[in-house]
């Protein structure tokens, strides 16, 4: 379970980026995670792979106190939680199949039983002839494949993805959101930040939508209220009266 | 097959390469002074080694003693000859208990002693003293300033040395020789452990993004400090091989050249099988030093990371 409790956060003496953030994720759920750019997406997704602490609030994660946690016990935490990032952050120097083995063997797992499933999960989505290849010589969407294959290759509790499938075409945007449904089955918890509506659309999935560092959960099906869709529509200059202080600056 | 070992792209760094020289100058620095302070210390020892337990009796000749002779006097009295005053320390010598041999040095020896220094052609104009080399029982019951004493009053010309102050003065040299080297050493292990935090500190922040990916991903502290250690651990075994290669023959070099100078002089200079193992031993120590502040380094780095 994670569940984040009025978890508030600002860079430096900035303004507040997330504000009064709660919500609950269950083991297994899927979620969309939605909104304008600058809304606090990626802060948010930051705070649930550990990598940022937030100014306050309490962030609960596989029914850990993380705040009570000590630094020695993080790393075994984060290796529960599989990150996809927009800008793929790959190692340049490895091999597509060192990239993806990276989890493996931070945890501890021996080559051969490593090579086989990386091998495995690198032919499926489409790279089986690209092992060896370094990611500055791929595409982008081949770099994203091997990013959403590293990030799953440990069966994580918790997947977050930041823009998946904004490198590829739809079908294999379909294929990709198809894995992380798998994955889902399997009972990891998903996240996957988004802006594709197309995608969306396909999947019954709630999404946890931030409007200027607000969080609203939005059940499966449901349209955004208008007052979260107002700032996205009207000019800039307008919404000051919708949108918080600083959000859009 | 995955081939990879480093995540971190360490050896591509500029940094890396002047490590590598700067531990071989580190290592060369270190290799010369330690084998410089053996070299003095071995010296020293086999020079103390040699005198501890040995006493010297110089009989000088006196300026009159071919006038006296002629008219015939006493070995007690400073007109008896050299021979004669040799021949009475040499009984009374031998008559002191704690004295287990008393042998006068014979001129062919004292003059193969001194032929180094002053060559040939002066020794046989020379009025040399009488020399006995005396053995002292290392129980320590010889009382060497009553005999001292007893020399002096019974023997005219005679007086016993008992090469303390040269002692003395060899140990004080050899001691300050092997301070001078262990400053020496400590001031470049100090200068090489600022080399190897500098580079660790440099790849760190070239490779920030790499590093903060890899402790996002769950690596541990010592993960990533094993990165470091490998690649500090490669570069300063590089540099110490080169280092000590270039102290070997420097060693070697000034074994021979002190060899030829000081035969005859000197003891010799060379070194012990321990000793040649403890210079080899440096570039592994230094190696040693080097992984362990990488890691140092790292690890203190990693804590400011969430």
């Amino acid at each position: 379970m994670i569940r984040f409790e009025d978890i508030g956060l600002r860079y430096g003496t900035g303004p507040e980026v997330l504000r009064h953030v709660n919500f609950t994720l269950t083991p297994g759920s899927f979620h969309f995670m939605t909104g304008a750019s600058g809304a606090g997406k990626s802060s948010l997704l930051r705070l649930m792979y550990l990598g940022l602490r937030p100014t306050r609030g309490t962030i609960t994660l596989f029914g850990r106190d993380v705040a009570s946690l000590k630094r020695a016990d993080l790393p075994a935490l984060r290796r529960q939680i599989g990150v996809v990032f927009q800008n793929f952050r790959l190692l340049d120097n490895l091999s597509a199949l060192d990239n993806v083995a990276l989890p493996l063997r931070m945890a501890g797992a021996g080559e051969a039983e490593s090579r086989e499933h990386v091998v495995e999960l690198l032919d499926w989505v489409g790279l089986g002839e690209h092992l060896d290849a370094r990611p500055p010589t791929l595409s982008g969407g081949q770099q994203q494949r091997i990013a959403i294959a590293r990030s799953v290759i440990a069966r994580p509790r918790l997947l977050l993805a930041d823009e998946p499938t904004g490198n590829v075409d739809d079908s294999i945007g379909m294929r990709l959101l198809y894995l992380f449904e798998e994955l889902h089955k399997l009972g990891t918890t998903v996240v996957i930040a988004t802006h594709n509506e197309g995608l969306i659309s396909r999947f019954a999935h709630p999404r946890l939508h931030l409007d200027c560092g607000i969080l609203s959960v939005i059940a499966a099906g449901l349209p955004l209220p208008m007052n979260i869709m107002a700032p996205l529509a009207l000019p800039t200059g307008l919404t000051s009266g919708l949108a918080l202080p600083g959000c859009w600056s | 097959m995955l081939r990879h070992r480093l995540d971190l792209p360490l050896a591509e760094d500029s940094t890396g390469r002047l490590l590598v020289w700067i531990m071989a100058v580190m290592v060369y620095l270190a290799i010369v002074a330690l084998a410089g302070s053996m070299v003095l210390a071995g010296m020293a020892g086999r020079w103390e080694s040699g005198l501890t337990g040995r006493l010297t009796v110089q009989i000088a000749s006196l300026p009159d003693e071919g006038v006296r002779v002629a008219r015939g006097g006493t070995a007690a009295d400073t007109t008896a000859p050299l021979a004669l005053r040799t021949e009475l320390t040499l009984a009374l010598l031998r008559g002191t208990p704690g004295v287990t041999r008393a042998e006068a040095v014979t001129t062919a020896a004292a003059h193969k002693l001194l032929e180094p220094w002053l060559g040939t052609a002066l020794l046989d104009d020379l009025p040399l003293p009488a020399l006995i080399d005396v053995t002292v029982a290392p129980d320590g019951r010889l009382d060497v300033t009553a005999l001292a004493d007893r020399l002096a009053r019974s023997v005219p010309g005679a007086r016993l040395d008992n090469h303390a102050a040269w002692l003395t003065d060899l140990r004080m040299l050899a001691h300050t020789a092997q301070m001078v080297a262990l400053a020496v050493v400590m001031l470049v292990g100090g200068a090489a452990v600022a080399a190897v935090v500098f580079a660790v500190r440099t790849g760190l922040a070239i490779h920030s993004p790499v590093v903060e990916l890899l402790h996002i991903m769950g690596a541990t502290d010592n993960y990533v400090a094993r990165q470091f250690e490998a690649h500090v651990m490669g570069l300063a075994l590089r540099g110490g091989m080169v280092g000590l290669g270039l102290a070997l023959v420097t060693v070697l070099a000034l074994h021979q050249a002190t060899g030829d100078a000081s035969a005859g002089l000197l003891p010799e200079m060379g070194l012990e099988s321990t000793e040649w193992l403890a210079l080899l031993a440096v570039p592994v120590v230094a190696a040693l030093l080097a992984v362990v502040t990488a890691r140092w380094t790292v690890l203190r780095a990693l804590v400011s990371l969430p």
